[in-house]
C-alpha cells in the first residue's frame, strides 16, 4: 500500500531491540541500572505520546508516574504482593487521573496547559507529604514486599528478575504505542499536529482525541512508576517532584520527539552520562544539563533521533551518488 | 482575631506586591512577545544575588543597593534578549519552554557554585525594621515599605504605558505586532527595552524579597510557579490583571498558611486551578 | 421542494460592526445556489455561523428540521453539513492519500481504531482512492500536500469535503486563485456531485456564477439584498450598481 504506514519492523530496530538483551548477558553487573534505565525509557515513551504527538506541554507529567509508584508501591506493603495485578492497578488510577485532568488541559492555550499540569504535580506534591502516615512522606514509603511474578520468578538482589521484568513491560507497551501511532488514531493525532484547524471540519472532535491520548499517556506513566516501586521496592516523595517531571522531558527532548525511539534513546543517554557525570560533581551536572537543553533548542531541534536519521539520509544519498 | 486577620491580609498583601513586581516584566514580555519565559525568576535572582554582594563587599547602603539591582538586572536582561531570546521569538511554545528551563538550570548552578547552596542573610537598615503603629495596628515597617515601593512602581509604570509614546508603542505592539511594524513602529527596539525593563523591575524585586521570600540558588524554580501563576490567572499582557491576581494569590497563600498550615501550599494551586477554569484566558484575559 | 438548510435571522455582531444582520434564507435541497456580493460584505461570516466556527449573536441555523445552533463544527459535519475554506487550510505534512483517507476514516467511525494499522483499513482507502481519481489526483497519492501545487491543492480541499459524505457543501471560493481555464474544469467536478448534495458556494468569477448557479443571493453590507434566478439578478438595477459595475470579467 502506498506510503501509508504498515507494522513492518526495519532493521535498525530490530537491532535496538537486541541490545537490550545482550546487555543482561554482558553487564550482568549493572541489571539495576539497566532496570533503572528502561523504566526511564518507558517514561519517557509515555511523554511522547503526549508532547510529540500530540504537542501538549506538560511540566507535571511525575504525577501519573507518581500516582502509579504509590498506588502499586502501598497496594504490596498492604499484603498484595502480586506484581502484575499491581501493575494494572497503577495503570487504572493513573489513567483514571489523567482522564479526569484531561479536561481541564484540552480546553486551554499553552500557558494555562503548563501551569495547570504544573499545579497539578505540585499539588500531589503537597498531598504526599502532608499524608506521611500513609505515604510516608519524605522519608518515602519502604516496606514494599513483591510477590513472585508469576508465583516463580523471585525479585532477587541480583536484579534479573527485576530487570526482564521491566524489558518485557516496556516491549510490550512499545508494541502498542508503535501499533497506535501507525494506527487511524495516530494519523488522526498526526493531523491534528498537521492542521489543527481543518480537523473539526472533516468531522472530528480535536478534544475528544487529545482527552484520549492524555488519558494514554498519563496510564502508561503510571505502569512505569509502579515498576520503579515494584523493582526498587521503595518509593521516594520526589516520584511527584518538578526535578522528576522536567529531567522527563530533558531526557524526551534529548532523544527527540515524535519518534517513539526518542524518549528510549534519550533516557538511555541521559541515565548513563548523569550516573557517571552527576556523582562527580552534581553541580557542574546541572550547569552542563542547562547548557546541553539551551543548545538542542537552539541548534539540534531534533535530538539524537533527529540526528541519527539525518546522518541515515546523508549516507543513503552520498550512496545512491556514488554508484551513478 | 481581628487584628491577626487584617494582619494575614495585610502581610498577603505585601507578598502579592511583591509577587507583583517580579511578576509584571514576565506578564508584559509574554503579552507583548508571546514568549513563555521560565527563566524569569533568574534575573529576580541575580537582582538579589547582586544587592548582597554589593551591599557586604562593598558596603553600600541598602537603598542604592536596590537601584544598582535594578540597573545591572535590566543590563543583564538587554544582554540576554539581544543575544538569545531574540532567536525564538517565533519558536514553538515547548522549545521556549526548553531553552528558558535550560537557562534557568545554568543560573542554579552558576548562583550555587559562585554562592554556595545556603539561605543568604541581608541586612536591613534600621529605619526598615520594626513596626509602625497605623490604624490601630502594628505593621511591619519593612512590608509597609514594600508596598510602598511597588505602588510607587505600578504608578510610574502605568504613567509610562498610558501617557508616554513610548507607552503607547507597547500598547500597539501588544495589539497587533504586524500593523505596528507597518506604522513605523520599530517593533524590535520596543521588545529590547520592554524586556530590559521588566527583567530590571524583576532584579528589583529579588533585592526587595531577600527578607520575605528569601534568597538561594533555587529561587527561580522555587518561585517560577508563583509568577507563572500570576501571569495565567491574570492575564498576559495588561498591568492590572496580574496586579489583582498577585494580591489575590498573596493573601490566600499567606491566608492559607496561617489558617489551615495542614494543607498550607494546597490552597494556593487549588485556587489557581479553579481561576483557570473559571477564566481560561486570565482574569482580564488578552493572550496566553 | 425539501429545505436542506435554513437560517432565521442569523446575525453576528463584532461590538459596534455588524458583520451579519438578520439574514434569513432558506437552500433548496439539491440546489446549486450561489453567494454573491462585493469584498467585505459577510460571505465568509455567514459560512462561519452556519457551520459553527462563530457563534451568532442571533438568529438559528436549522440544517433539515434539526436546529444545529450552538451545536460544534465537527458534530454539523456528523449531520451532513461541510464546507471548503478560502485558503487552503489541509495538513501539509500529510501526503495526499493519508489525508483523504484520514477524513474517511472519521467519517465511517474508524478513527478511534488503534490495534491496527491504517494500511489494513481497506474500505475507507478505497473511498479515499476513489474520490482522488474523482477530481484526477490519482497520480499525487504520496505527495506531500506540501508540495502540491497550489491547483491541485484547491482540488485536494474539494477531496476532503467529499470524503465527509455531505448532504450540504458550502464551498467558500473554491477557484480562488486559480487561472479561468482551470476553475471552469473543477466547477465541471463540482457540477457532477449528485443532485442529492446541496451546492452553495461563494464566488467571485461571474462567468462560473452563471454558468454553475441555478439560484443566486446577493450579500452587501451583512444583509440579503436580493434572491433570484441568475436572468432575475443579471437584470436587477440595485444589484448592477452595487456590484456587477465593479465585477472584473475573466
Amino acid at each position: 500500500m502506498s506510503g501509508l504506514p504498515t507494522l513492518r519492523w526495519g532493521r535498525y530496530e530490530i537491532v535496538f531491540w537486541l541490545l537490550p538483551f545482550a546487555a543482561f548477558f554482558l553487564f550482568p553487573g549493572y541489571l539495576t541500572l539497566g532496570s533503572q534505565i528502561l523504566i526511564a525509557g518507558l517514561f519517557a515513551l509515555s511523554l511522547d505520546l503526549i508532547l510529540g504527538y500530540a504537542r501538549i506541554i506538560s511540566l507535571g507529567h511525575a504525577a501519573f508516574f507518581g500516582l502509579g509508584a504509590y498506588a502499586a508501591g502501598l497496594l504490596a506493603k498492604h499484603g498484595w504482593g502480586e506484581p502484575l495485578s499491581g501493575l494494572a492497578l497503577a495503570a487504572i488510577i493513573a489513567a483514571l487521573a489523567g482522564w479526569i485532568t484531561s479536561f481541564l488541559i484540552v480546553r486551554g492555550q499553552d500557558l494555562t496547559r503548563l501551569m495547570v499540569t504544573l499545579g497539578i504535580g505540585l499539588m500531589l506534591y503537597e498531598a504526599a507529604n502532608q499524608a506521611s502516615s500513609i505515604t510516608g512522606g519524605v522519608d518515602g514509603l519502604s516496606g514494599v514486599e513483591m510477590g513472585k511474578l508469576f508465583g516463580i520468578f523471585a525479585f532477587g538482589l541480583d536484579g534479573k528478575t527485576a530487570y526482564l521484568y521491566s524489558l518485557a513491560v516496556l516491549f510490550a507497551v512499545f508494541y502498542m504505542s508503535r501499533t497506535l501511532v501507525r494506527s487511524p488514531f495516530g494519523l488522526s493525532l498526526r493531523g491534528i499536529r498537521e492542521g489543527e484547524r481543518r480537523m473539526p471540519a472533516i468531522g472530528a472532535s480535536v478534544q475528544r482525541k487529545l482527552v484520549a491520548v492524555y488519558t494514554v499517556g498519563a496510564g502508561i506513566a503510571g505502569v512505569a512508576g509502579a515498576l520503579l516501586a515494584q523493582t526498587t521496592q521503595f518509593v521516594g516523595i520526589d516520584v511527584f517532584g518538578f526535578q522528576c517531571s522536567a529531567e522527563l522531558m530533558i531526557m524526551l527532548v534529548l532523544g527527540g520527539t515524535g519518534y517513539l525511539y526518542g524518549g528510549l534513546l534519550g533516557a538511555a543517554v541521559f541515565m548513563l552520562l548523569q550516573d557517571y557525570l552527576a556523582n562527580l560533581n552534581p553541580v557542574y551536572w546541572q550547569f552542563w544539563l542547562g547548557l546541553l537543553l539551551v543548545i538542542i533548542v537552539l541548534f539540534a531541534r531534533g535530538g539524537l533521533m533527529g540526528g541519527l536519521i539525518a546522518v541515515q539520509r546523508r549516507l543513503r544519498w552520498s550512496r545512491r551518488w556514488l554508484s551513478r | 482575631m481581628l487584628t491577626s486577620f487584617f494582619g494575614v491580609v495585610f502581610d498577603g498583601v505585601a507578598y502579592g506586591c511583591l509577587l507583583f513586581l517580579i511578576s509584571i516584566g514576565l506578564s508584559v514580555t509574554m503579552g507583548l512577545m508571546n514568549f513563555i519565559n521560565l527563566a524569569h525568576g533568574a534575573f529576580a535572582m541575580v537582582g538579589g544575588y547582586l544587592c548582597v554582594v554589593v551591599m557586604s563587599a562593598l558596603g553600600v547602603p541598602f537603598l542604592a543597593a536596590l537601584a544598582i539591582a535594578f540597573l545591572a538586572s535590566g543590563v543583564v536582561g538587554a544582554v540576554l534578549e539581544r543575544l538569545l531570546y531574540r532567536r525564538l521569538y517565533n519558536a514553538a511554545h515547548l522549545d521556549q519552554v526548553l531553552f528558558t528551563i535550560g537557562l534557568t538550570l545554568m543560573s542554579i548552578a552558576t548562583a550555587t557554585y559562585i554562592f554556595g547552596p545556603a539561605q543568604q542573610p541581608v541586612r536591613l537598615p534600621a529605619f526598615l525594621t520594626g513596626q509602625v503603629h497605623l490604624l490601630g495596628l502594628d505593621l511591619g515597617s519593612y512590608r509597609l515599605f514594600l508596598i510602598g515601593m511597588v505602588a510607587l512602581a505600578t504608578l510610574a509604570l502605568t504613567y509610562l504605558i498610558e501617557y508616554t509614546r513610548f507607552g503607547a508603542q507597547i500598547r500597539a505592539s501588544v495589539d497587533n505586532q504586524q500593523a505596528s511594524a507597518g506604522l513605523g513602529i520599530n517593533v524590535e527596539r520596543v521588545f529590547s527595552v520592554t524586556f530590559a525593563l521588566g527583567s530590571a523591575l524583576a532584579g528589583l524585586g529579588g533585592g526587595l524579597g531577600i527578607d520575605v521570600l528569601g534568597l538561594d540558588p533555587t529561587f527561580p524554580l522555587k518561585y517560577m510557579v508563583y509568577f507563572l501563576l500570576v501571569c495565567a490567572v491574570g492575564g498576559a499582557g495588561t498591568i492590572r490583571g496580574p496586579l489583582i491576581a498577585a494580591l489575590i494569590l498573596g493573601v490566600f497563600d499567606v491566608g492559607g498558611k496561617y489558617y489551615v498550615p495542614q494543607i498550607g501550599s494546597f490552597v494556593i494551586y487549588a485556587v489557581m486551578v479553579v481561576m483557570l477554569i473559571l477564566f481560561p484566558s486570565g482574569l482580564i484575559g488578552r493572550r496566553a | 421542494m425539501a429545505i436542506a438548510l435554513r437560517t432565521v435571522g442569523l446575525g453576528k455582531s463584532f461590538g459596534a460592526f455588524k458583520a451579519n444582520s438578520d439574514i434569513s434564507l432558506g437552500f433548496e435541497s439539491g440546489a446549486r445556489h450561489a453567494l454573491i456580493g462585493p469584498n467585505g460584505a459577510g460571505k465568509t461570516t455567514f459560512i462561519n455561523l452556519l457551520t459553527g466556527v462563530l457563534t451568532p449573536t442571533t438568529g438559528e441555523v436549522y440544517l433539515g428540521e434539526e436546529k444545529v445552533t450552538g451545536l460544534p463544527q465537527h458534530a454539523r459535519v456528523k449531520r451532513g453539513m461541510t464546507r471548503t475554506f478560502q485558503i487552503n487550510t489541509l495538513f501539509p505534512g500529510l501526503t495526499v492519500l493519508e489525508s483523504v483517507v484520514l477524513a474517511c476514516c472519521e467519517r465511517s467511525g474508524r478513527s478511534g481504531v488503534w490495534w491496527r494499522t491504517v494500511a489494513a483499513e481497506r474500505a475507507p482507502i478505497d473511498e479515499a482512492r476513489e474520490i482522488l481519481a474523482r477530481l484526477r489526483l490519482e497520480n499525487d497519492l504520496d505527495v506531500p500536500t506540501r508540495n502540491l501545487p497550489y491547483g491541485k491543492q484547491r482540488l485536494l480541499e474539494i477531496a476532503l469535503a467529499l470524503a465527509t459524505r455531505p448532504a450540504v457543501l458550502l464551498l467558500d471560493e473554491p477557484a480562488a486563485g486559480i487561472p479561468s481555464a482551470e476553475s471552469a474544469e473543477l466547477f465541471h467536478v463540482i457540477a457532477q456531485l449528485p443532485r442529492d448534495v446541496t451546492i452553495v458556494f461563494i464566488e467571485h468569477d461571474m462567468n462560473l456564477v452563471f454558468r454553475f448557479a441555478e439560484k443566486i443571493t446577493v450579500l452587501v453590507g451583512g444583509a440579503v439584498l436580493v434572491e433570484g434566478t441568475p436572468e432575475e439578478i443579471a437584470n436587477d438595477r440595485r444589484v448592477r450598481e452595487v456590484y456587477l459595475g465593479e465585477a472584473t470579467h475573466g
